[in-house]
């Protein structure tokens, strides 16, 4: 039979059918006052009783028409602190700050089309970077899902490539086996943003639902059971080559970080004396005091590192993925080496580098189990090797440091405003990053003693995730200092939230490296475009004048002696500051490998000033 | 406690599987007299034809999941055939595609990533039974009818519509088959065709197994 357009009625296709019916009140519900109080459960409470069964305290949202029927009862749960954002993109930015800062699961929440959209930066940030979230956003009642209707976006059809899982709930009696499952795996395995997309009537309808156990959670969903212990053969089969190895290597990643494992690391590398080396994301996995700390790898990395790296006959890779900041060209990368590769996602055991003892489970129990197993070295079973690492890092570190504090032309360095910030707070403030050059002066000069102190948006490289993301890792740790490390570009981006920074009592301290540059850019086109500066030169507002307009004390320092002195005063400010630091237009971030290059590739300088 | 990782092997090669580890991939080569040494790239190895099988939840847009996968992975996919099973909360998926052994294992573990894949498997290299249908159009006049229905015939496909100009013609069998009928009858003119993609099992008293259900 052929389908055929038919005429059924004047106003709604299918007119008469309980179909249409539905949709008519749905369009009636959109203007529908505001639910009167002295009430029964409904889907909104639902949310809340599970929000809190989680553990949450607190969330980042922003309201809109769909989802006022969350914010109408949320007085009705004092326990559960919101924090009202300026962007949606600022409440994904900070959950994913709080959850890196805590290891708990960050909650950020939206309202339908734009709100949910504005997300999907956010979500996406802390997909790339494993980041344990749940996003809930409203949508459109369910009778008017694929209509059009106002503010409705497929937002689930946009995060299902960039979510671990998500869901559209149409009916309150689901919302608790969702909420507990979303939180399940958010923070199991391999941790990441789950979603969760909630139609208006099913916040509104009322529900008698139970909120599931434990084990009712985990028989819904049979497909999700990450391995979390590593199998005894490949750890004898480690432990061997481990045994044998006179140049091994540690690549310590995220997943240090994300699976608690920094003792368990500490120990591994202790007992078989091996170096330790780390990712962008792995900054904090060992206390860069540490004897056994040798430093940052990959394309911004020390050269000191990367030539370890490229003459180990073993690679130890333990939570990190090899991506391409790492490797650079995988054909030319560490070419002498087996890699032992240990990993909660077997998907990234073999993805980017064939790998010899592929070991699937959490990090710190596989550690835990491989110790006992590897022979015990002292550091003079590995003199020669530590003479010549000790040499090479002696030399790549005098290259690359400006202890003068002024750069070509007099203005700052930002090596040097990156070291006295980690010098004033001791190094046990959080440190968070926005995306450039100041992300990797941030993690290479500030100098690292405690995990989760170190907070950047790697993967995704988010321009605009420092304020918003700081903002968040304040509210989770407001036992620790923390400092927003934002270039004048990335900061313009998301600075609005220095209204919700003052609303809210969040001290965050922010530094504003100021180059009056897209710096990063204006790096590579110096290096690689021929000096062709196209869009990289960039106009800033008077940071202290902006500062002054939310009431936020500011300062600034462009000399040297400035620096010292403007941090402090920052510190001293009960609350949050800025700092504008005036920092040298042209400093490049040195070495450098090249995109597509090998990592024995590194620049080291250029036209002759060397960085 | 079983080993998780064992509830869910990427059969038959296993090669995900710790119990039985890979034989080693890519070791840098020896480096040959005054030749530098070449890390190789996982997937660069000889493709071949694999079929993969996928059980999945029975669920509203887990189609979309699995298809979203491939794009946004750019795995390159044959063929993608999708039905239900004995049970009804439970989908089954053939998949064919092109690719090295680790290209192929990659896909499968990128597919177990999804929380409503409950076992993949590769059949590869089991004896099987790989059918599809298709239904094809044919030209056919009162002078050519006859022709064409020899060939069905010998083809062991089946005629299930007859018009004045034209016959439908069913037919089920391996790939390879149905494409040899298509070229034969191709001659008379196809005026319209499809294929519904290859499903398979595999043969003998062995099936794919997985375990729990989602409720
Ligand atoms: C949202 C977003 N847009 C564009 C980019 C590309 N990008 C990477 S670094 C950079 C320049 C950053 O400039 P700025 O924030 O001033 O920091 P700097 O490099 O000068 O420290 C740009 C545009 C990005 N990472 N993110």
């Amino acid at each position: 039979m052929t389908m055929t357009r038919r005429a059924t009625g004047r106003h709604l296709p299918g007119a008469g059918t309980p179909e249409a019916s539905a949709v008519e009140h749905a369009r009636a519900g959109m203007l529908q006052e505001a639910r009167p109080r002295g009430r029964t459960r409904i889907g909104a409470d639902v949310v809340c009783e599970a929000l809190l069964r989680q553990g949450v305290d607190v969330f980042f949202g922003y309201p809109g028409g769909v989802i006022l029927p969350l914010y109408d009862v949320l007085g009705d749960y004092p326990e559960l602190r919101h924090v009202l954002v300026r962007h949606e993109q600022g409440a994904a930015h900070a959950a994913d700050g709080y959850a890196r800062a805590t290891g708990k699961v960050g909650v950020c929440l939206g309202t339908s089309g734009p709100g949910a959209t504005n997300l999907v930066t956010g979500i996406g940030t802390a997909m790339l970077d494993s980041v344990p979230m749940v996003a809930i956003t409203g949508n459109v009642a369910a009778a008017l899902l694929g209509k059009d209707a106002f503010q409705e976006i497929d937002i689930t059809g946009i995060t299902l490539p960039m979510t671990k899982h998500n869901y559209l709930v149409r009916d309150a009696n689901d919302l608790p086996h969702v909420f507990a499952e979303a939180f399940h795996i958010a923070r199991t395995g391999r941790p990441g943003p789950v979603h969760i997309d909630i139609t208006k009537d099913a916040l509104q309808q009322e529900t008698q639902a139970r909120h599931p156990d434990e084990e009712a959670v985990l028989a819904a969903i049979p497909g999700f059971r990450p391995t979390i212990e590593g199998h005894p053969r490949q750890l004898r089969v480690a432990a061997k080559l481990i045994d044998e190895a006179s140049r091994p290597v540690i690549l310590a990643g995220h997943g240090i970080l994300l699976a608690q494992a920094w003792d368990q690391l500490r120990e591994f590398a202790e007992k078989t004396q091996i170096p330790v080396t780390h990712t962008l994301l792995g900054v904090g996995a060992i206390d860069e005091t540490h004897p056994l700390s040798y430093g940052y790898m990959g394309m911004h990395g020390w050269k000191h590192v990367n030539r370890a790296i490229q003459s180990s006959d073993l690679l130890i890779a333990l939570g990190m993925r090899f991506d391409d900041r790492v490797t650079g060209k995988v054909s030319t990368y560490a070419t002498g080496a087996k890699i032992v590769h240990v990993d909660i996602d077997p998907a990234e055991v073999g993805k980017n580098v064939s790998v010899d003892v592929p070991i699937v489970g959490d990090v710190g129990r596989v550690l835990a189990a491989l110790t006992p197993r590897v022979a015990e070295k002292r550091p003079e079973d590995r003199a020669t090797y530590f003479a010549e690492l000790a040499e090479w890092r002696r030399e790549s570190e005098s290259r690359s440091w400006h202890g003068s504090g002024a750069w070509r032309g007099g203005l700052l360095s930002a090596d040097y405003v990156i070291e006295q910030i980690g010098a004033a707070t001791d190094h046990d403030a959080t440190l968070v990053a926005d995306v450039g050059q100041n992300q990797m002066w941030m993690a290479r000069y500030a100098g690292y003693r405690r995990p989760n102190s170190h907070i950047s948006s790697g993967g995704l490289g988010t321009m605009g995730f420092g304020l918003p993301a700081a903002m968040g890792a304040a509210v989770g740790r407001p036992d620790k200092e923390t400092w927003a490390i934002c270039g004048d570009g990335g900061f313009q981006m998301t600075l609005q939230e220095l209204a919700t920074l003052v609303q809210d009592h969040i001290p965050v301290k922010i530094a504003v490296l100021d180059n009056n540059k897209l710096g990063m850019i204006r790096q590579w086109q110096e290096l690689i475009y021929a000096g062709n500066y196209h869009s990289s030169h960039l106009l800033g507002p008077d940071f202290l004048k902006l500062a002054d307009a939310y009431g936020i004390p500011a300062f600034r320092a462009t000399t040297p002696d400035d620096v010292p002195q403007a941090i402090a005063a920052a510190r001293a400010v009960d609350g949050p500051a800025l700092v504008h630091f005036r920092i040298a237009d042209e400093q490049n971030v040195f070495p450098m490998m090249p995109a597509g290059k090998g990592l024995s590739d590194l620049i080291e300088e250029w036209g002759g000033a060397d960085e | 406690m079983t080993d998780p990782m064992t509830r869910r092997p990427f059969s038959p090669a296993r090669a995900a599987d710790p119990a039985s580890p890979a034989p080693p991939r890519a070791v840098p080569a020896p480096a040959a007299e005054g030749q530098p040494a070449v890390r190789s790239i996982p997937g660069s190895g000889t493709a071949r034809r694999h079929v993969l099988v996928a059980v999945v939840n029975n669920r509203p847009g887990v189609l979309n999941r699995v298809a979203n996968l491939f794009r946004a992975r750019n795995f390159n996919i044959e063929s993608l055939a999708v039905g239900h099973t004995e049970r009804p909360d439970v989908s089954r998926m053939t998949i064919t595609l092109r690719g090295d052994d680790v290209a192929v294992e990659q896909v499968a573990k990128q597919l177990y990533k999804l929380i409503d894949v409950l076992k993949v498997q590769d059949v590869t290299a089991e004896p099987r039974i790989e059918h599809e249908l298709a239904l094809i159009k044919v030209r056919a006049t009162n002078s050519t009818r006859s022709e064409v229905l020899k060939i069905v015939e010998l083809y062991k496909g089946r005629v299930v519509d007859v018009a004045a100009d034209s016959v439908i013609v069913e037919a089920t069998g391996t790939e390879d088959e149905i494409d040899a009928l298509v070229a034969l009858v191709g001659g008379f003119g196809i005026r319209e065709m499809v294929r519904t993609g290859t499903t398979v099992m595999v043969r003998g008293p062995q099936v794919v197994e997985y375990e729990g259900v989602a409720k």
